[in-house]
């Protein structure tokens, strides 16, 4: 059965209980390995777009390139790009490992927050 | 996927810190009610597969069998000022997910801990993970239709409370009910440290 392309893209015989269409791990090949880090408030940024050549990689890497344009916590960036944190970690591990995206993990609780920090949260929640 | 750009990504950028805070209860106890309650963005959902085999193989070879579920965690955020944001992750409810609360957890700042006083024991598994991991929370025992049926002291009693877990009545839709909360857990967490977080 073929999507009629000129209708919305999607097939009205799906919704969204119909689930995924396409197995999760299938966009990493099988590999459901996660990279190391990539904690869920680590913050990646992608390399700018202009000087990023897209052509050759796959859709997802391309959704996480723009959408990390800004820096962007990994919880946030996989609920944007719609894809299973598994799955977004292994494809920023392959980002990492082009050079094309950084990763800024969290501190280590032990050392953080000073107190300086968890005063700033009290008062900007007061302030909200 | 050739690197095209030598320098670190980011360089230059402003990263903030992320605080990460977990809202944690029975299922149905208001969750995600309390987390869009605080949040400056409608919460947000992750979600992670379970595999059976997800831990043993690195390739797509003899997985034809593997059963796969997916567990959604909901999540909101708050921006504190340019440099510093929060994040609320709501818990998943159910047990069979704790290896997911030690993702949640690890280095997490606190946690709030719902309670419904109509099935407080649903909120056990939540407290006796915190005190085992000696991760601070607190207590806010939802008041569903603004009734009040019980005293902080009687929940902190019926649940076996340390005399410092701070035990407050709370209504998770509303707003600033919701900043209590959150205030008394970072005021906790600092009191806990031995600083005073100063009033104002």
């Amino acid at each position: 059965m073929v999507a009629d392309p000129r209708r919305s893209g999607q097939p009205d015989w799906l919704d969204m209980d119909a689930g995924p269409v396409v197995r999760p791990y299938t966009v990493t090949g099988g590999r459901v390995k996660p990279a190391s880090g990539f904690d869920l408030v680590a913050f990646v940024v992608a390399a700018p777009l202009d000087r990023v050549d897209l052509a050759p990689l796959q859709p997802e890497h391309r959704a996480i390139i723009e959408v990390a344009q800004r820096p962007v916590a990994v919880a946030e960036l996989s609920a944007r790009v719609d894809l299973a944190l598994g799955v977004v970690r292994v494809l920023l591990g392959d980002l990492l490992s082009a050079g094309l995206v950084a990763s800024y993990e969290p501190q280590p609780a032990a050392s953080l927050p000073d107190n300086d920090i968890l005063q700033a949260v009290v008062n900007g929640l007061r302030a909200l | 996927m050739d690197s095209v750009h030598s320098d670190r990504p980011g360089e230059g950028q402003h990263i903030p810190i992320a605080l990460k805070i977990l809202i944690a209860g029975g299922f149905g106890v208001g969750k995600t009610t309390l987390v869009g309650a605080v949040s400056e963005i409608r919460p947000l959902q992750t979600e992670e597969v379970l595999s059976s085999a997800s831990e043993a193989t690195d390739d797509v070879s003899g997985v034809e069998g593997k059963t796969t579920t997916t567990v959604a965690m909901d999540f909101g955020r708050i921006t504190i000022n340019e440099d510093l944001q929060v994040y609320l992750f709501g818990t998943p409810g159910q047990d069979r997910f704790w290896f997911l609360w030690d993702e949640l957890a690890f280095g997490a700042l606190g946690a709030v801990v719902l309670a419904d006083t109509r099935r407080l024991a649903d909120c056990f598994p939540s407290v006796d993970y915190f005190e085992t991991r000696n991760t601070p929370f607190v207590v806010g025992v939802n008041c569903f239709d603004g009734i009040q049926k019980h005293s902080p002291d009687s929940v902190r009693n019926a649940l076996d409370l340390d005399p410092d877990v701070p035990v407050l009545l709370c209504d998770a839709r509303d707003r600033q009910s919701g900043k209590d909360l959150l205030i008394a857990l970072v005021e906790h967490v600092a009191s806990r440290r031995g600083d005073r977080v100063a009033a104002h």
